[in-house]
């Protein structure tokens, strides 16, 4: 039998509730320290409300357990950046932590050119660096990314997705990542959490090629790129 | 308008400076939240305010407080518990208090409330300014980017530790006070504006947060400053003044952010 201080996460009778609709019902599973789960599911699912359970930021019923000690970095899906006139060096200066320079370089920033620019005028890919840099800051031992590529180029959300393998393996991290895309769940994750409301999958990510597994878990088969 | 005497002018003055400076700073995350409207309608609130403190002989300045920091927590919470946006709230009580405050408001008084009156700021009104402002801008300095993170993402925020309620309560309360002591200078349809522009200027030439909010303080302050001394000087109300030197600051502003493209 396996020790409980393998388990980064261990969840049990999961359910979320808002003004009597259940968005979250009976959720369980447990998570190993150092491997990366996956949360797929169709839009209204109920995964960005399971991060925030996850995130104590909802109330729930049910248990949610982390191992001690426990330091979770968040990357949030959307920044509402556009039209505030904060530089990098401002934003990752919030945390108070004087790391910043390293953390940049950890995500493949040079410090140098983008600490004085303004957030708002950042690529994509390089707002989610950044933010991938304030999450790592503070050398959290768990990750979770709600769709970390969002409004990010294909050649970027690769770079990103190989950074992140590189990143939890440096650093040892669990990484807990929310994604539409089932190649990115299929080659960058160990398990997945297939919700709809409750759990409609649990296990290996490399099930998610199975075409009968896509028909329960989005309710209809996923079209896939087939090699010309 | 009376002429100002040398020591008026200096209080005036004085209480401008503070004034300008305060709302300006306070007015930068307000600008940022897309609340300018709501600054600007909220300053209205206080009529009613200042009405109970000439009625019942007590400083109208309190009264002002006292229903800006009332109606700031109803909207709060109405915002927070309906769902409406805050223009929508506010658009709501700003017109109720308003008109309550037309209501009671003695008429000889009523013109002085709505644009103000620098030739009756004294040494206590500006000993006043000059305590609020700074305690205002230190204490908005302290809670500056927590409010900044909690717009760029509340998740980001809470899951940060910042309780984003309790602060955003704080800085209401800072904005009550910040409008209720500018109300002496350009009265309650005009103090809005300290709040708006001066930021508004700001975020034209600005790259990062901290030049912004630097600009937002110094162009309030140099609005309501320019504009008091062109009051004295012209004999004119201080009010529309102060809101013309600000839109020539926020010109000048949006005139080197033109030259710069």
């Amino acid at each position: 039998m396996e020790s409980r201080e393998n388990y980064m996460l261990n969840v049990s009778n999961l359910s979320v509730k808002f003004q009597n609709q259940t968005v979250l019902d009976n959720i369980s599973f447990k998570l190993k320290k150092g491997k990366t789960l996956a949360i797929v599911g169709p839009n209204g699912a109920g995964k960005t409300v399971f991060f925030r359970a996850l995130l104590n930021l909802v109330p729930y019923s049910g248990k949610i357990e982390w191992i001690d000690k426990v330091k979770i970095g968040y990357v949030p899906q959307n920044l509402s950046v556009s039209d505030i006139p904060i530089s990098v060096k401002e934003f990752l200066s919030i945390k108070n932590i004087s790391n910043i320079e390293s953390s940049l370089s950890s995500v493949g920033l040079d410090s140098k050119t983008i600490l004085n620019k303004t957030l708002g005028v950042l690529s994509g890919g390089q707002r989610q660096r950044v933010l991938i840099a304030w999450a790592i800051m503070d050398k959290p031992n768990v990750l979770l990314f709600d769709e970390p590529t969002t409004g990010v180029d294909l050649d970027s959300e690769e770079a990103i997705y190989v950074m992140l393998n590189r990143l939890k393996k440096e650093n040892k991290i669990t990484i807990l990542l929310i994604s539409h895309d089932i190649h990115i769940v299929r080659d960058y994750s160990d398990y997945m959490l297939a919700l709809n409301t409750c759990v409609t999958f649990f296990g290996e990510s490399k099930n998610i090629m199975n075409p009968d597994l896509q028909k329960t878990i989005y309710g209809e088969p996923v079209c896939v790129e087939t090699p010309t | 308008m009376i002429p100002l005497t040398e020591e008026a002018l200096i209080f005036s003055l004085l209480t401008g400076i503070s004034v300008g400076l305060s709302a300006g700073y306070l007015g930068s995350i307000m600008v940022l939240e897309k609340m300018a409207l709501v600054g600007d309608a909220l300053s209205h609130v206080a009529l009613p305010g200042l009405a109970l403190g000439i009625l019942f002989n007590f400083n109208p300045f309190f009264g002002a407080f006292a229903f800006l920091f009332t109606s700031a927590v109803i909207i709060w919470q109405l915002g927070r518990i309906t769902k409406l946006s805050f223009e929508t709230i506010v658009g709501t009580i700003f017109t109720l208090a308003l008109a309550i405050g037309i209501l009671i408001i003695p008429e000889i008084d009523l013109l002085e409330a709505l644009f103000g009156d620098i030739t009756k700021v004294n040494l206590m009104d500006t000993m006043l300014a000059v305590i609020i402002s700074v305690i205002a801008i230190s204490l908005t300095k302290i809670i500056y980017n927590k409010i900044v993170l909690s717009m760029i993402s509340e998740e980001l925020a809470t899951s940060t530790g910042i309780n984003v309620a309790r602060i955003n309560l704080l800085y209401l309360l800072l904005v009550s006070l910040t409008v209720a002591i500018g109300i002496k200078i350009v009265g309650t349809l005009l103090v809005g504006f300290l709040v708006i522009t001066p930021a508004a200027a700001s975020k034209n030439v600005s790259s990062n947060l901290f030049r912004y909010s630097v600009l937002s303080s110094v162009f309030g302050a140099i609005s309501s400053f320019s504009g008091v001394l062109l009051s004295s000087y012209l004999r004119l109300p201080a009010g529309p003044m102060v809101v013309l030197s600000g839109v020539v600051v926020f010109l000048v502003a949006v005139s080197i952010k033109w030259a710069s493209k």
